[in-house]
């Protein structure tokens, strides 16, 4: 069975997993699940450097020249400092593309989601590609496509919880109405739930934590990985209805003693 | 002369150019992105840009992320 191609503002992934690069026990671990995973883009933070300690080994060191870096805005709580850390993402790196992020709230990391959309809206007046992390809101979706998102990013449960796709429905109703691709971003936990998000059509499936905190990082990606292809192999092959009741998979007749 | 470099004060001998403070620092300049007095400056500018006393400098790289 084919599929559609992975595209995102114009550039084909044939990977439909996106991970991060934070919270590894080691750089060298992160590039061995990298390695797994079959990710070909990766999320980087942006951030100062330690300009007292110039030991710590550099992130850029430890991943494959041929993945693509995603540069975040995290930490960011406004749009102007979204913007700033957007533009200078682009100064450090190779590419036009951020993750853009505007959080409204410390402890759940929920996004703002009035602050995102304006932040959307000037950033892609200045050239970006603009992948922001949004909630399971069809509507702020819609207003991010709107304002000229190249994807739409929404978070299956807060970022690191692992609680999985917390509103299921909203997710398929968020596929139904976008006509960019959308990625389920941050509350994956386990394999079954990046299979779930393909099931529901997501185009892709984005995360940090479920690996990086993994007991086993390498392994967990490489589940991932099958995850995301299972997931969407069995969204492309139109699945069962549910009922409420049994249907016999065996014949009825022919049971001997009847 | 005292600049704010990262949000903090740093004491610099005497005006240099942005290149010049890189070196001075053990930084790549490939790897990093800076703003100088909010204004962010290309790559091929560094060896012309002067810092200079009262100056706000940040110095951002990237680092692992989600």
């Amino acid at each position: 069975m084919t599929d559609t191609p992975f595209v995102i503002a114009g550039r084909t992934f044939k990977s439909r997993l996106i991970v991060g690069t934070g919270k590894y026990s080691s750089h060298a671990v992160m590039a061995q699940a990298h390695a797994a995973s079959g990710a070909e883009m990766v999320t980087v933070a942006v951030r100062r450097v330690n300009i007292s300690d110039r030991s710590k080994e550099s992130l850029l060191d430890y991943i494959d020249e041929r993945i693509f870096l995603l540069p975040n805005t995290a930490g960011c709580y406004t749009a102007d400092d979204a913007i700033r850390t957007a533009r200078l993402g682009r100064e450090a790196g190779l590419s036009d593309w951020v993750k853009l992020e505007v959080i409204g709230d410390e402890r759940t990391l929920f996004p703002d989601n009035e602050a995102l959309i304006e932040a959307t809206r000037v950033l892609v007046k200045d050239g970006f590609i603009v992948l922001p992390y949004t909630n399971d809101d069809p509507i702020a979706c819609r207003k991010l496509e709107d304002a000229g998102a190249s994807a739409v990013m929404p978070l299956g449960a807060p970022i690191g919880s692992g609680l999985g796709i917390q509103n299921a429905n909203n997710i398929r109703i968020i596929r139904e109405f976008s006509k960019v691709p959308v990625i389920v971003d941050a509350g994956v936990g386990t394999a079954s739930d990046a299979a779930l998000a393909m099931e529901l059509g997501a185009d892709g499936v984005l995360m940090n934590t479920a690996i990086a905190g993994a007991e086993q990082p390498v392994a967990m990606a490489e589940a991932m990985k099958h995850a995301v292809i299972a997931g969407r192999l069995a969204y492309l092959s139109g699945r069962i209805p549910k009922k409420m009741y049994a249907t016999a998979s065996s014949p009825l007749q022919g049971v001997v003693g009847t | 002369m005292t600049i704010t470099l990262n949000g903090e004060r740093f004491e610099l001998e005497r005006p240099m150019s942005v290149t010049a403070l890189l070196t001075q620092l053990d930084i790549d300049p490939r790897r990093v992105a800076i703003e100088h007095n909010l204004n962010i400056i290309k790559r091929q500018t560094y060896p012309d840009v002067l810092i200079g006393d009262g100056d706000t400098l940040e110095i951002v790289n990237f680092v692992g992320g989600g």
